[in-house]
């Protein structure tokens, strides 16, 4: 057999491995649902109203912000997600079935691809999930389907590019603590970006952050498919900066999780 | 027994291993011949662990040649992890996966295809006892059934040299000698083996050849009765109530030493009943009364200070190791 059908053979039986971990232990996958929804009500029914009324808009008030604030919600899904993905490799990694792996003539990154594959479907079903809440307190998209396609795939890109940023901080961590706390920054990140509210409200030094971090292009552009706000330039830099990260996080969890075969 | 016609299934020749300052293995040379069961003995950090992860692929040698059922571990090893197993110190099992789906996972790592991996794992549950807990998950299983399910899994490939990694460390007697039978019948099918232990009694049971691996050096290496002869460990341990009795009993006692301290004799022996006997008609018809007796065996501390330190210097016996207490 090539090395493409043993990479595909052995990550899918790793994949199922980790779809049986997930139906094991649903509540992890329920916990990291938690976060994007409670924020959701939160912001659309508590701070909606009075932020809503701040956009700018024609109409305002509650409904406006339902609007504006779900690309930001959805990305918290994917950054909740992925200190799941974290936790659980990080996990794993203490487990002595991975020596075992590693003494096996198999594909060696399968462990790592069932991984990401496993935690991108757990994804991708939370998204729909907070999509589905996200309709019902008011969030109204214009999108036609074209659009909600581009949307769908922008979203399992930048999924995909986070994941292995997080089976990275998981690997690169001596303790399951610390993995769950090593990508707490990206729960920040919509907060400091386009997420929740509009940059140019922010003070000049945070606007720069704002402008430039990787989440805040990725929100604009999904806002644009979703609700026809102007994209532009946005949707190259969602593509190149999920390109980059994946290629880079990609390199960085394979060269940790080879290093030293007996972790 | 070792017959030399066989050709080796693992040669190490030279292998070293540092970790920064600290050399764990300094130069170790070893034949296993096909179908033996080779014992690697050793206190804690002498390198027997670090010596199987080399073996088995998990982390490379700083230098030396290996070769494991004739391929070259350092040019091919996925060649290398084709033909070995590993069931480790800590279990290498999914605790969040049932049994069976533990070695469901290895047939298809395997690809041993869907009717084959079915036989396969059905055969394996129902020689390791594990048919009743197939489908619970493992993390509810007791040690002995985990270390079972381990092995098994290790089997699912049909391995041809396995490294057992103190494979019956924190078991009771009777897990010990369940797996002390699932390893002879391995060997009985050709497998060759390499497990490390800490316990005498195990390599002596199991074993075809010793290695005494101490400070990353093998120290000696022979059958379990070339090395035991080389220990001069047994004797007879007196315990009496006050140092009258003790010192009249050193007197009778040839070759006796006291410890005034404990109100003990030591008194050499090869531990039969025979010479047992003569200590006590010899003692009984001078009247002197004993307290209480122990005998100790020749047991891997006997082993290591026999080999590593220097005759004179005084030994301590270590109370765990006091076997066959007479009551």
């Amino acid at each position: 057999m090539s090395t493409l059908t043993y990479a595909v053979s052995d990550s899918s039986v790793m994949l199922r491995r980790q779809l049986l971990h997930m139906r094991r232990y649903p509540v992890l996958t329920f916990m990291l649902l938690g976060v994007p929804v409670v924020l959701l009500l939160l912001f659309v029914y508590v701070f909606g109203g009075t932020l809503g009324n701040g956009l700018g808009g024609a109409t305002g008030g509650r409904s406006a912000y339902a609007n504006y604030v779900v690309p930001g919600i959805l990305l918290m899904t994917l950054a909740s997600g992925a200190q799941g993905t974290a936790i659980s490799v990080a996990m794993d990694m203490t487990e002595g079935i991975i020596a075992r792996f590693k003494t096996m003539a198999i594909f060696p990154p399968s462990v790592l691809t069932g991984h990401v594959l496993g935690s991108m479907i757990q994804t991708m079903l939370g998204l729909a999930a907070v999509t589905g809440v996200a309709l019902l307190v008011g969030f109204r998209p214009t999108a036609t389907p074209v659009e909600w396609v581009a949307a769908v795939g922008l979203l399992a890109i930048f999924a995909f590019a986070l994941t292995w940023l997080s089976v990275a901080c998981g690997l690169v961590t001596k303790s399951v603590e610390a993995a769950s706390n090593l990508p707490m920054p990206l729960m920040l990140l919509p907060f400091l970006g386009s997420g929740f509210v509009p940059t140019d409200s922010m003070p000049y030094a945070l606007r720069l952050f704002a402008e430039y971090q990787p989440f805040t292009p990725v929100v604009e552009t999904l806002r644009g498919l979703l609700l026809g706000t102007a994209i532009g330039h946005n949707a190259a830099l969602a593509t190149a900066w999920s390109v980059a990260i994946t290629a880079a996080c990609f390199l960085w969890a394979k060269a940790l999780y080879n290093r030293d075969r007996t972790r | 027994m070792a017959t030399p016609a066989l050709p080796a299934a693992i040669t190490v020749r030279g292998l070293t291993k540092s970790f920064g300052d600290k050399v764990v293995l300094d130069g170790i040379d070893l034949d296993i011949a096909q179908g033996t069961v080779f014992a690697l003995l050793g206190p804690n950090g002498a390198g027997k662990t670090t010596m199987v992860h080399i073996l088995s692929t998990l982390i490379n040698a700083d230098g030396g040649e290996v070769r494991i059922g004739g391929h070259d571990l350092a040019r091919t090893p996925d060649a290398v992890r084709a033909v070995i197993g590993l069931t480790g110190q800590f279990s290498a099992v999914d605790n969040l996966l049932t049994g069976a789906e533990n070695l469901r996972l290895m047939a298809d790592l395997h690809r041993l295809g869907r009717t084959a991996g079915r036989a396969r794992i059905a055969d394996l549950l129902a020689r390791f006892d594990l048919v009743d807990a197939a489908t619970t998950p493992v993390a509810t299983y007791s040690g002995g059934m985990k270390r079972r399910l381990d092995l098994a899994m290790t089997l699912v490939g049909d391995p041809r040299v396995i490294f057992l990694d103190e494979p019956t460390t924190g078991l009771d007697p009777r897990s010990r000698r369940t797996m002390w039978q699932i390893i002879r019948d391995l060997v009985t099918d050709g497998v060759t083996i390499l497990l490390t232990t800490q316990y005498l009694d195990e390599a002596d049971q199991l074993a075809d050849r010793v290695g005494v691996l101490d400070h990353g050096r093998l120290i000696a290496e022979g059958s379990p009765d070339e090395l035991k002869r080389r220990v001069p460990g047994g004797h007879i341990r007196l315990q009496f109530a006050d140092p009258h009795r003790l010192d009249s009993a050193a007197r009778l006692l040839d070759g006796s030493t006291r410890d005034h301290d404990g109100l003990t004799l030591r008194v050499p022996s090869d531990a039969g009943v025979r010479s047992l006997r003569a200590v006590l008609d010899r003692l009984d018809r001078a009247a002197v009364e004993v307290d209480s007796l122990s005998i100790h065996l020749p047991d891997l501390d006997d082993v290591f200070l026999a080999l590593t330190t220097s005759p004179t210097t005084t030994r301590t016996g270590n109370p765990n190791r006091e076997k066959e207490s007479v009551r």
